[in-house]
């Protein structure tokens, strides 16, 4: 890990001060244990503050939207999947980017960590190549990473960047035998009551406060449809119908675009297991059209296409 | 009435012995996570292990979304369109275990809710049916600073009744007649000697004198108004942030609400929602114009609310009780402290890795 923090540093010296960028996007360290802040550098005497390891599961591309400078951006698999997502909607060009690609090995799961040392207070967490080692006081413990992955890097099928212009070290090897939708097939098995209800319960806590929408890429709306009032589509207390029509509704604008990156089910302060929205729309993507995410500049979203070839009748 | 030590067991036994006195909520173990919850004969009370609730216990004074009033719309009704003020009951209730930090946020919110010119009618009536007793803290974490923040973990300020985690028994100490009345209501227990009280005043001096003192706040209270709001950190300060409503939902002290009417057919709801100053719409004007439709506007009021317009208007203390929440869970690592430095004029801590 501090290999790579050298070399980023050195990258986005590098482009700083060559002019190929004005700013760059990355990581700065947490002031709490797992809790890396992304931050932008936009001289090269800052650049220092760069820093990367396994806790820095937050979307970057969540940080272009608008932007109108020339940016160096560090990207993930996922991230870069959000990245080529923004383009081809047209949410910022590709010449403004450089992108350097990191090929991951996944994002550390803070909560599993602090469930498995029955939530004492972790004051530092370090990191070896396949290890991470917790510190409080009075206890010390060492984790393999692997069993300490985010949900969504456990079933990840792109760890390597998509998309970049450079690339930070050598690319590392895909998961291989990865079931990717075990989670979905269970609830798809439910009743339509089971169903409600473990919709339901998964959102009792909710408290509206849309870390979740806010830290996805995919939600750039000027305004989002809870936001509005005039005409107002949903009621803004924690009303239990009104905070499901928040989730629904905010699951199904993902479709065909969510890369499952994390973000949303990372952020939540209430810890609910927000991917399980997104999760069953990510595998009709798959089925129905053969779509991944943001894996393509060329092809357009299923959900934006009309072919005149299409082998669906209902759309002829 | 003196101090009075209780067995731990015996203590929660007591507290269910309240049933037909008071509503009691006690801190219980939800998930990864801490609630007041009421309590029952089945509750499993976390006193032991808790450090703090993820919600604060402010929403057991002011809920998230309250009904306030109800109107009827039909035009047959000769009561159309004339708001009804919702029927609540004020039954006595009681937060037992709430932290110094939380029960000092009352006091701030206080400010807001109950002044000379205005009550507001709910949360005083709630307030004044609440008595809080407190749990001294043993041990703080490192996001606590409450003592900067003019609080301590065993502070009794917003208090009725302060425990002290004695180990095997909690040493309770009445601080207020509300306090006074919840104990005299309770059985059990016995009168607390010299000792208990001597060793209770090391414990509570040990874990103050451990508190980290890293926040410079009193730089701030000298300073213009114009020359912390036009300072240059501000955009980055705001750049990580989401403008979510983890940091001013979760706090003890945020006050701010909307409100709101609903229409279900001919019946409407005037309700109040918890808002945030970190949510776009919360200036939004009817005209459409946005005073702050900035990013790091909204970032900046945040701070500015609490540690200089706050300071500025009340001159007593400030709009935070350094409960640490805000720093543990936003989602993106935006460190109040380290805002407050860079108010101050000091460096932020995290200068590099
Ligand atoms: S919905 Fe969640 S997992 Fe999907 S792209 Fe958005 S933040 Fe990532
Ligand atoms: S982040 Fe969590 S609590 Fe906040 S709106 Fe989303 S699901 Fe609800
Ligand atoms: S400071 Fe953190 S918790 Fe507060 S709005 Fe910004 S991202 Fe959310
Ligand atoms: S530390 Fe944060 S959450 Fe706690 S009172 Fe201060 S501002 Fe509010």
């Amino acid at each position: 890990m501090i290999e790579l923090t050298e070399k980023i540093r050195d990258i986005a010296k590098k482009l700083l001060k060559d002019g190929t960028v004005d700013v760059f996007i990355g990581y700065k360290k947490g002031s709490v244990p797992m809790m890396n802040e992304p931050v932008l550098i936009r001289n090269p005497d800052e650049a220092d503050l760069l820093y990367w390891d396994s806790n820095c599961g937050l979307n970057l591309c969540n940080y272009l939207t608008g932007r109108t400078d020339r940016i160096g951006i560090l990207a993930t698999g996922c991230n870069s999947r959000s990245i080529v997502t923004h383009i081809i909607e047209n949410q910022i060009r590709r010449d403004q980017l450089y992108i350097v690609g990191i090929p991951c090995t996944g994002m550390i799961d803070h909560r599993a960590v602090n469930r498995a040392v029955g939530h004492r207070e972790i004051t530092d967490i370090t990191e070896s190549d396949i290890t991470f080692t917790v510190t409080g006081k009075g206890f010390q413990e060492t984790f393999n990473k692997a069993d300490y992955l985010q949900g969504n890097c456990k079933v990840c099928r792109h760890r390597n960047p998509v998309e970049y212009d450079e690339m930070i070290g050598e690319p590392v090897e895909e998961q291989k035998g990865i079931e990717p939708y075990s989670d979905v097939k269970n609830i798809e098995k439910m009743s339509c009551d089971d169903k409600n209800a473990f919709f339901r319960r998964l959102i009792d806590k909710c408290i509206r406060c849309y870390a979740c929408r806010n830290a996805c890429p995919l939600c750039y709306c000027p305004t989002c449809f809870v936001d509005e009032s005039r005409p107002q589509w949903v009621g803004k207390s924690i009303d239990p119908t009104d905070t499901m029509t928040f989730h629904l509704l905010r699951a199904f604008h993902c479709a065909g675009r969510c890369t499952d990156c994390g973000a949303c089910e990372r952020v939540c302060p209430m810890g609910i297991s927000m991917r399980q929205f997104t999760r069953k729309l990510n595998r009709d993507a798959e089925e129905l059209f053969s779509w991944q995410a943001g894996l393509s500049l060329t092809e357009r979203p299923p959900l934006d296409t009309y072919r005149s070839d299409d082998y669906n009748d209902f759309i002829k | 009435m003196g101090d009075k030590i209780f067995t731990k067991q015996g203590w929660v036994e007591s507290l269910r012995g309240l049933a037909g006195d008071y509503m009691v909520f006690v801190p219980v173990k939800e998930g990864d996570m801490y609630a007041f919850r009421h309590l029952d004969n089945d509750t499993k009370v976390a006193f032991d292990d808790y450090h703090n609730t993820r919600m604060s216990p402010k929403s057991i004074v002011y809920p998230q979304s309250e009904r306030m009033f109800e109107y009827s719309l039909d035009k047959q009704d000769p009561d159309c369109n004339i708001l009804k003020e919702v029927p609540k009951t004020f039954a006595p209730q009681a937060i037992v275990g709430i932290r110094p930090c939380d029960a000092h946020a009352f006091q701030i919110s206080k400010r807001n809710f109950d002044t000379p010119e205005y009550r507001d009618p709910w949360w005083v009536q709630r307030y004044e049916a609440t008595t809080l007793i407190g749990l001294g803290c043993n041990s703080p974490r490192s996001t606590c600073f409450c003592t900067a923040m003019g609080g301590g973990p065993f502070d009794e300020e917003g208090l009725d009744v302060l425990m002290f985690d004695m180990g095997e028994t909690y040493l309770v100490r009445a601080l207020t007649d509300k306090g006074e009345a919840f104990l005299g209501k309770l059985n059990g227990g016995r009168s607390a000697d010299k000792t208990d009280r001597e060793a209770a005043l090391r414990l509570s001096d040990h874990v103050r004198d451990g508190m980290p003192d890293v926040v410079p706040v009193d730089p701030i209270r000298n300073k213009e108004i114009k020359d912390i709001f036009d300072a240059s950190f501000w955009d980055d300060v705001a750049f990580a942030c989401l403008n979510c409503g983890t940091c001013t939902f979760l706090c003890p002290a945020c006050w701010c609400f909307d409100v709101q009417d609903e229409v279900y057919g001919r019946e409407g709801d005037r309700i109040r929602n918890w808002d945030s100053c970190m949510f776009p719409l919360f200036t939004l004007h009817g005209s459409g114009h946005n005073p702050r439709a900035k990013k790091f506007q909204r970032v900046r009021q945040r701070f500015m609310h609490k540690f200089k317009y706050y300071v500025d208007k009340f001159d007593d203390g400030f709009q935070c009780t350094g409960c640490g929440r805000c720093v543990q869970f936003c989602p993106v690592n935006i460190d109040i402290r380290d805002v407050l430095r860079l108010m101050s004029d000091e460096p932020p801590v995290r200068l590099s890795a």
